[in-house]
């Protein structure tokens, strides 16, 4: 019988994106209460070597669309295939990593389809021989569940972090089957020029640790200090709205409801006072520490650790503390 | 050059939920446009200051979203429409992207539509690329700076924020673009504008007036149901206080607890 489940491998000129694979883990959970396979899906440029990859975390099949005009993604070019694959297999679920790419994909493709879309899923259960997934709304203040009523495939994304990456070397091989693009270059509404990107900073997207400054850190400079307790510990600088605002960081870096949603294994928060809109980026990291000078901020009412003090001699004493312990 | 801006009324950010029966409520905090949302009107705003043309503002929701329209009406849009009716009670994002499609259709000579990221009650962020595929016009989410528009061409250029970096590209008009914070500072109400905004009549539309059949919005043209809905559950975490008589004795003891956590 064909595979009821399927998984979509998220990537970037060719590479598969940190999260990619954290699909396959979360298509397995359901895969073996269906008593289905796995099947996964590539589309790019330069992406040949992903079925190899995907067979290594346990997929037993693999769909490649390879081809020049899909080296960058575009939305339209990319959907075209998905919708004709999905469309002739017409599988249960196809789930994969909440990207803002994904989240395109899904959401153009799902209307050829005529099926469900359910983004940054934090866990899937098979109830009655259907999919129940669950998702934070409302900034992570509720949680809900949510099934499909009609149409299938139902595509889901699921949180980054949310599912561990599988166990990869399984050594296996299958079936790849080659697929060919729909769309060409001159119907593409878009043309991709270039990518600015920050030089040499860890990004908070699927960081494991991140080090996070808010008003407290005072000023640009005020960074540096967190900066370099993130370089020793290998973690991404975070921030709170209030200093994205003062211009003292980019927006890039900003935690919240109005920025990214992260959930490492370690969040810092330093001079961060918590506000909601705040925790409604940071709340399910796992171990949350905090660093304020008021032993009364909210901050500490999601923290598994506090330090009341001032940031400006906790964070370099921690620093140093690491730089002995990791030997760097 | 003629702009929809798509807004939601959403509860304030620091309204506290409450969920009976899978139901949310939120007492008396106040309904506000979702904040998203705020960045699309200001560039909507923008837009039409340098090209011309007119800014319209749509909403899909109950008879109380036309509070979020006097808004939209009060910063300085020119026209704004409610749609509305019991029918569309239900809708997920693509019963909601097809409704506004409709609208958008219906308005017509359209340039840009521009929507907020996401709404933050149900926080998908899909609405963007549906109502894209649904009008057949090109898709540009995330976007954080709007750098040219050309008119004549019908050609646009952009920055989009991804995971990777800022995306560059230009692209076709018309198109539906979803914006981020980042991409300007919104406006306040002016009082004039305000004043105005209270004494004017906003449209509303009905699924008939849009030509929608009933049974393909509301709950009944949903392809994802969320029949439960409750509170995250709360974490037992208690803070548990990390002190010393030195920054160093704290960070060493702060590094023996992490360590043990296994988180580093
Ligand atoms: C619609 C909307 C969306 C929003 N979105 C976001 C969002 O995405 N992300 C976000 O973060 N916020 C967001 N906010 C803003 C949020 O409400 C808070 O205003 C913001 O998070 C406060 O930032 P802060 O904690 O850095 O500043 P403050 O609240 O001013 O806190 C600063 C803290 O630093 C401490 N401090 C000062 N000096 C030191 C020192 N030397 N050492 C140690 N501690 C010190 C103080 O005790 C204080 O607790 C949003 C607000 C709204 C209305
Ligand atoms: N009911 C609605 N009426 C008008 N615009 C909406 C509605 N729902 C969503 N939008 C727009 O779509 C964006 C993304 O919302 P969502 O996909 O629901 O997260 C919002 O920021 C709004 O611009």
């Amino acid at each position: 019988m064909a595979n009821q489940v399927w998984v979509y491998i998220d990537q970037f000129k060719g590479q598969a994106t940190p999260s990619a694979w954290e699909a396959v883990s979360a298509a397995k959970t359901v895969a073996e209460k269906l008593g289905s396979g796995i099947t996964a899906l590539v589309i790019g440029s330069g992406v040949e070597g992903l079925a190899q990859q995907a067979f290594d975390c346990g997929v037993d099949e693999v769909f490649v669309c390879e081809d020049a005009s899909l080296q960058d993604f575009r939305v339209e070019a990319y959907a075209a295939v998905f919708a004709k694959v999905l469309g002739e297999a017409r599988p249960k679920i196809v789930i994969g990593t909440a990207s803002t790419r994904v989240r395109d994909l899904f959401a153009y493709a799902s209307i050829d389809l005529e099926s469900g879309v359910i983004v940054d899923a934090t866990g899937l259960e098979v109830k009655d021989g259907g999919v129940v997934v669950t998702r934070p709304v409302y900034a992570g203040k509720l949680l809900c569940n949510e099934v499909a009523k009609k149409g299938q495939p139902l595509l889901v994304s699921v949180r980054v972090r949310a599912f561990p990456p599988p166990q990869s070397g399984a050594g296996k091989s299958g079936n790849v089957t080659k697929v060919s693009p729909v769309m060409s270059e001159d119907q593409l509404p878009t043309k991709v020029l270039d990518y600015v990107v920050e030089e040499g900073e860890v990004s908070v997207d699927g960081a494991a640790i991140i080090v996070s400054g808010g008003r407290g850190v005072n000023g640009p400079e005020g960074f540096e200090p967190l900066r370099a307790l993130a370089k020793v510990l290998g973690a991404a600088v975070g921030a709170s709205r209030a200093a994205v605002d003062a211009g003292w960081i980019p927006y890039s870096h900003q935690v919240g409801q109005t920025g990214k949603v992260v959930s490492p294994d370690l969040y810092i928060a330093c001079g961060i006072s918590g506000a909601v809109q705040h925790q409604a980026g940071m709340r399910t990291s796992k171990v949350i520490v905090a660093i304020n000078k008021d032993k009364d901020a909210p901050i500490f009412n999601l923290a598994k650790y506090g330090v009341v003090g001032d940031l400006f001699e906790i964070v370099p004493a921690l620093t140093e503390e690491f730089r002995k312990r990791l030997g760097k | 050059m003629n702009i929809v801006v798509c807004i939601k009324q959403v509860p304030d950010t620091a309204a506290k939920l409450q969920v009976v029966d899978s139901h949310v409520t939120w007492g008396d905090s106040p309904l506000i446009v979702n904040p998203w949302d705020e960045y699309a009107y200001e560039e909507a705003l923008l837009l039409k200051e340098k090209f011309g043309g007119k800014a319209t503002a749509i909403t899909m929701g109950p008879e109380s979203a036309v509070e979020a329209l006097k808004t939209c009406l009060a910063v300085g849009c020119d026209e704004a429409y409610l749609i509305t009716d019991p029918a569309l009670k239900g809708s997920d994002a693509s019963a909601t992207a097809f409704t506004l499609a409709k609208a958008v259709q219906k308005l017509g000579d359209v340039d840009i539509v521009l929507l907020g990221k996401q709404a933050i009650d149900g926080d998908t962020g899909l609405t963007a690329a549906m109502l894209g595929r649904h009008l057949g016009w090109t898709v540009l989410t995330q976007v954080i700076k709007i750098h040219e528009i050309d008119p004549n061409a019908k050609t646009i250029k952009v920055e989009r924020f991804m995971e990777e970096g800022r995306q560059v590209c230009t692209a076709k008009l018309p198109a539906v673009v979803s914006v981020i914070k980042g991409i300007n500072e919104p406006r306040y109400p002016s009082f004039m504008g305000i004043r105005k905004a209270s004494k004017a009549t906003i449209p509303s539309w009905n699924v008939g007036d849009l030509g929608i059949d009933a049974a393909r919005v509301g709950a009944s043209g949903a392809f994802v149901a969320w029949p439960e809905i409750y509170p995250m559950p709360v974490k037992e975490t208690k803070v548990e206080w990390i002190e010393g008589s030195s920054p160093q004795e704290i960070a060493a003891k702060l590094a023996d607890k992490l360590i043990a956590e296994k988180v580093i």
